[in-house]
């Protein structure tokens, strides 16, 4: 079976959201999905994989399988996990090239740009970038 | 009895919508709103009397310079300073800290001199002390938390000694609320032969602050806090104090002559005053002041403490939900959290329903440590808050439970 590719990801993740019409709907979303996620391995959860933001805590660890990045994420509070989920969702399971040559536009399409503002200080802003640096340094290997 | 609603329309934000719904302001603590006033105060300045203060020998520099001098003389008697030139101009409460830090704390704090704070102090009142211990090896001690968020004034006695050279310690906690016993602790300091720095940022908008009865050493605050301009503080201190102090910055109006021989610094408060003022911030700050005590500080703390009494009673209830501070003298500060939910997610999904608060550890992170958590939702409040926003706060706070539980 073909892999979805990240921007099919993408365009199936604002698909979703385009059903819900307030923003409480979507935050229900976020929650029920945030929920839905197993929680990161306790022994990934170390001061290494840590993102800082002052707001909530992330925690991100990357591995290689064959030629394939895998992402594997979490957060304390359940908003930003359901974010972070939408995150790995997407971008997990690909090869570093492909991660690092894409442009994420689905977070501002479904109105969530706001919550990678630096204001927010929830992790996020700095998680994409960690991973999208995982993936150039994997895609240099 | 306020007349809330004739105070609400005096600030035109309060009107805002926000994400569809009406704005329910409780960030009062991290910044207040400004009445139209001050607003209008700051735009007539800069349409009619703009131009550089001091040395002008113009019209305009002449009124603005009156006008700016004028609001010295206002904020001295606010606080009942003894002398107008105890007051001086900074940019913020930080910004007056730090200036006592780099000037006081240089010249009298030598190595294994000690500083005392409490554990509840704002990372404003902790780090410029550690930057100078680090600096002239002297020693930061710390007053520690009590569960209820107070500090005990036997701790007060063991730990703050003759060794002492500062106590410096918030009179009202940004994290809890809690309001400190700030007659003791200056008694207690003076006794032992140190100066005494309070910071009245969380303070001096809720109730009448008198320097002299209190004998405090230096107080600082922010204008923004006070209704005012943001970029606008107040370092006030005892003019005998001040006087010994060296300068801060070196610049433009902080001296009398100079010459590459030498240069002498003007007096007090000029010589803390170097380079172009918030000129139009302080004239600005001037008429937050007035305004204010139009209503009245009285008024204001009367009204408020019994909002905060209608609000704690209406979060209490609320199941599930730990207020962090309680202590018997508390100012205008509910901080929260609501069993297993994070407080990040409180606060996105009240911003969802136009109701501002902040999460997060409010620049007290020992204050979080002390308890074990990782932050605190809080609502801190003002005069123009009604008991009707504290519902829509307790429904609001009711709902998000309910989505993320």
């Amino acid at each position: 079976m073909k892999l979805e590719s990240i921007n099919e990801l993408q365009e199936n993740i604002i698909e979703d959201f385009s059903m819900y019409e307030d923003w409480n709907e979507k935050y229900e979303y976020l929650i029920e999905f945030g929920k839905s996620l197993l929680p990161l391995d306790e022994k990934y959860k170390i001061e290494e994989n840590r993102i800082h933001g002052c707001q909530s805590r992330v925690w991100l660890h990357a591995e290689m399988q064959n030629d394939i990045l895998l992402f594997f994420a979490d957060s304390d509070a359940i908003i930003t996990k359901g974010i972070v989920g939408l995150l790995v969702k997407v971008l997990s399971n690909h090869t570093p090239k492909e991660i690092a040559e894409t442009d994420l536009y689905f977070i501002e399409k479904i109105g969530l740009k706001e919550h990678l503002s630096p204001t927010r200080a929830n992790g996020l802003v700095s998680m994409i970038k960690k991973m999208k640096s995982y993936a150039a340094v994997y895609s240099n290997l | 009895m306020l007349d809330i609603q004739k105070i609400r329309a005096d600030f035109p934000i309060l009107n805002e919508k926000i994400r569809g719904k009406q704005l329910v302001y409780l960030d009062n603590g991290a910044s207040t709103q400004k009445p139209k006033a001050v607003i209008d105060a700051e735009t007539f300045y800069y349409e009619h009397q703009y131009a550089n203060i001091h040395r002008g020998v113009h019209y305009l520099s002449q009124i603005g310079t009156d006008l700016y001098e004028q609001v010295r003389r206002q904020i001295q008697a606010f606080i009942n300073a003894k002398h107008e030139h105890e007051i001086i101009y900074t940019k913020g409460t930080t910004n007056s800290t730090n200036l006592v830090a780099y000037t006081f704390g240089r010249k009298f704090i030598q190595e294994g001199d000690e500083i005392v704070v409490t554990e509840m102090e704002h990372h404003s009142n902790i780090v410029p002390w550690q930057i100078l211990c680090e600096e002239k090896k002297c020693i930061l001690k710390v007053i520690p938390l009590q569960q209820d968020g107070t500090i005990r004034i036997d701790d007060a006695e063991k730990i703050i000694t003759p060794k002492t050279k500062l106590v410096s310690f918030t009179y009202v906690s940004n994290a809890l609320g809690t309001v400190n016993p700030i007659k003791e602790l200056i008694t207690i300091a003076h006794k032992n032969g140190a100066k005494v720095l309070v910071d009245a940022a969380q303070a001096i908008q809720h109730f009448t602050i008198d320097v002299q009865a209190l004998d405090v050493d230096f107080l600082v605050f922010s204008g923004h806090k006070l209704y005012g301009p943001t970029g606008t503080g107040i370092l006030y201190g005892k003019e005998d104090i001040l006087n010994e102090m060296p300068p801060f910055e070196g610049g433009g109006d902080m001296i009398k002559t100079v010459s590459f021989k030498g240069t002498e610094f003007n007096d007090l408060p000029f010589k803390f005053e170097a380079g172009t003022p918030h000129i139009a911030g302080c004239i600005a700050l001037g008429t937050a002041i007035e305004y204010i005590q139009n209503i009245g500080l009285e008024n204001i703390y009367q009204y408020e403490t019994e909002l905060l009494a209608y609000a704690t009673q209406k979060l209490s209830a609320i199941d599930g939900l730990t207020i962090y501070g309680n202590a018997q003298q508390k100012s205008s500060v509910i901080s929260f959290l609501l069993d297993g939910i994070h407080p990040y997610d409180v606060g996105v999904l009240l911003d969802n329903q136009g109701i501002a608060i902040r999460t997060g550890h409010h620049c007290a992170q020992p204050v979080m440590d002390f308890y074990g958590i990782v932050g605190t939702c809080r609502a801190t409040l003002a005069f123009y808050n009604t008991k009707e926003e504290i519902d829509m706060l307790a429904d609001g706070i009711v709902r998000a439970k309910k989505m993320l539980q």
